[in-house]
């Protein structure tokens, strides 16, 4: 019999969509050998601070190279339950409250295994980062979407909560400072947001990966509200704040019986996350400050200089209060996202995103990372100008 | 923009305009009263002069000083005379078991030991030097040479 490998996919993935990014990936791939100014990456400019790559490979060459316990390192364990008390007033136990996970995104992958039943119904606000809704899919979960709007400066609101809210709804995902959009949430949204999931006995899923980067004001995250810890699943990880993308490092904290579950699907699905991430996850904690605040610094003067010139050349775009994206308005300039972003790229070989790629709400946006150099702004700026004029004319 | 001007980058005085939000008048006008404020002295480029052979040939010694403090005035005065040297590229005053730190650069090795010997170490008040001829340099005010690292890898459309 003629094997057909298409039936052997299982049905939930293959109507699973392909990430826009994706597409918008390989078309970029095609540019080769051009030289195109990328603004269309989701991750730091900046090496991994030299101190965590050194701290890394000494502990290879003292011969850390063996499995750790499930949940993690105890000392990494001790020092993230530290971090998080020192920077989000929240407390937890190391020894039952905190997992070491895979990247943010594996501790997203187990949240949405561990919790949600076939059929249970997840809010998300959107536009979001890619990966919120199909992991929900993933989970055979129902995903609820929330919009956020451009006029709010895409923070989410209570009223646009209730009012997406239906029946059975069992968790809402955070994402605050947001990818794409760069949108936070006041003090006083916040608590009317705590206040509604109460409310609505709802389960929190807040992923706060851009925290450190929030340029004005401090960052205050819903779990540290009176009586949302317990009904909270802090998700936060190293690769943005440290500029560790590729060391794969994260960590989830809640409760001890919504972490345990979380830690039976880790430990079938990954036993536990790569013992040299860990090392250099520690070395980050105990000795990294000083270089997220000098890059913090870096990123806040790039955020205002492509936050002006995006509004200088006509693309409506708030300023984003924290993370390293811009999310700017192209339809001012009468173009959609899609016609946008490949025109840029074809005529001035500028990538940036389309704001599609982050659902339906991306509508007429486009994602900018500004985690660049200062030349290599000024220069996609320009470039940016000179497309924009002649598509004008 | 003093920050601008020590994260080291290669920045014009146009761009710096870009980046601080102001007129490139604004930034010419500021660095006119950083240099009026004696400030900022000047620029000058950091070379990684391995890399080019026509470039001139330069050695550079570092030298320990060791000098008798004087009745009035301390390490100064002599530490000014040796400094005002063309030869002389940095002197400091430094705790330890010597006094100065003097960097010396010549056009070969005989024209540095000549300056050495024949100029420094006969000053009044020297005790003694040591020379040490630089070999390589690895790191040089905040740049690495001859450095690998990139972040070309980085993909260019993510997530
Ligand atoms: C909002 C958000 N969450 C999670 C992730 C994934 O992070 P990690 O590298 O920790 O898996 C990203 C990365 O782009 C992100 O933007």
């Amino acid at each position: 019999m003629q094997a057909n490998p298409h039936k052997w996919v299982a049905g939930h993935v293959s109507t699973l969509p392909k990430s826009g990014i994706r597409d918008f990936f390989e078309l970029v791939a095609k540019m080769k050998g051009d030289e195109v100014i990328s603004l269309g990456v989701g991750e730091p400019d900046f090496t991994t601070p030299w101190h965590i790559r050194e701290h890394a490979i000494y502990a290879l060459e003292k011969g850390k190279t063996y499995y750790t316990s499930n949940l993690g390192m105890p000392e990494l364990r001790k020092g993230i339950s530290s971090y998080v008390s020192a920077n989000f007033g929240i407390d937890y136990r190391y020894d039952d409250q905190v997992i070491v996970t895979v990247g943010v995104s594996e501790a997203l992958d187990l949240a949405f295994r561990a919790f949600v039943n076939p059929g249970d119904k997840v809010m998300y606000h959107q536009p979001c980062y890619v990966s919120y809704h199909p992991s929900i899919q993933l989970a055979h979960g129902e995903a609820i979407a929330v919009p956020t709007y451009a006029k709010d400066n895409f923070a989410l609101t209570a009223e646009a909560l209730e009012a997406a809210w239906q029946p059975g709804a069992k968790i809402l995902m955070l994402n605050l400072p947001c990818n794409p959009t760069g949108g936070t949430c006041s003090k006083e949204q916040l608590d009317k947001i705590a206040k509604f999931t109460c409310d609505k006995d709802l389960l929190v899923l807040s992923d706060e990966i851009y925290s450190e980067l929030t340029f004005e004001g401090v960052h205050t995250s819903i779990a540290s509200l009176p009586g949302m810890a317990e009904r909270t699943i802090f998700l936060h990880g190293f690769s943005k704040a440290f500029a560790m993308t590729g060391w794969r490092i994260g960590y989830a904290c809640g409760p001890a019986v919504l972490i345990d579950a979380m830690m039976k699907v880790h430990q079938y699905a990954m036993m536990c996350a790569s013992i040299i991430a860990q090392e250099g996850a520690l070395e980050a904690l105990r000795n990294g400050a000083d270089a997220v605040a000098k890059m913090r610094e870096q990123y806040h003067r790039r955020r205002d200089l492509v936050v002006r010139r995006f509004n200088e050349i006509g693309l409506g775009c708030h300023s984003p209060r924290g993370s390293f994206y811009a999310f700017p308005r192209v339809s001012d300039v009468g173009m959609n996202a899609k016609a946008f972003s490949v025109g840029l790229l074809q005529q001035e070989k500028v990538a940036v995103v389309p704001g599609t790629a982050f659902g339906p709400g991306g509508t007429g946006h486009m994602r900018a990372c500004f985690a660049t150099s200062y030349e290599k702004l000024i220069d996609a700026c320009d470039r940016m100008e000179r497309f924009v004029e002649r598509s004008r004319s | 923009m003093l920050k601008l001007l020590l994260e080291g980058g290669r920045l014009t005085t146009a761009q710096m305009a870009q980046v601080a939000g102001i007129a490139e008048a604004e930034v010419v006008q500021y660095l006119e009263q950083l240099k009026k404020d004696k400030i900022f002295l000047g620029w000058r480029p950091v070379l990684d002069l391995s890399r080019e052979a026509a470039a001139e040939a330069a050695v550079e010694a570092i030298i320990e000083v060791r000098v008798t403090p004087e009745r009035e005035g301390g390490f100064n005065r002599l530490a000014e005379r040796i400094s005002r040297f063309d030869e002389v590229h940095t002197c400091m005053l430094v705790s330890g078991g010597y006094d100065l730190l003097v960097i010396v650069r010549g056009k070969s090795l005989q024209k540095v030991a000549a300056f050495v010997s024949e100029k420094l170490s006969t000053f009044e008040g020297i005790l003694s030097t040591a020379t040490h001829f630089l070999l390589r340099c690895y790191k040089d005010q905040g740049f690495m040479l001859e450095s690998e690292e990139s972040t070309s890898s980085r993909l260019n459309v993510a997530p």
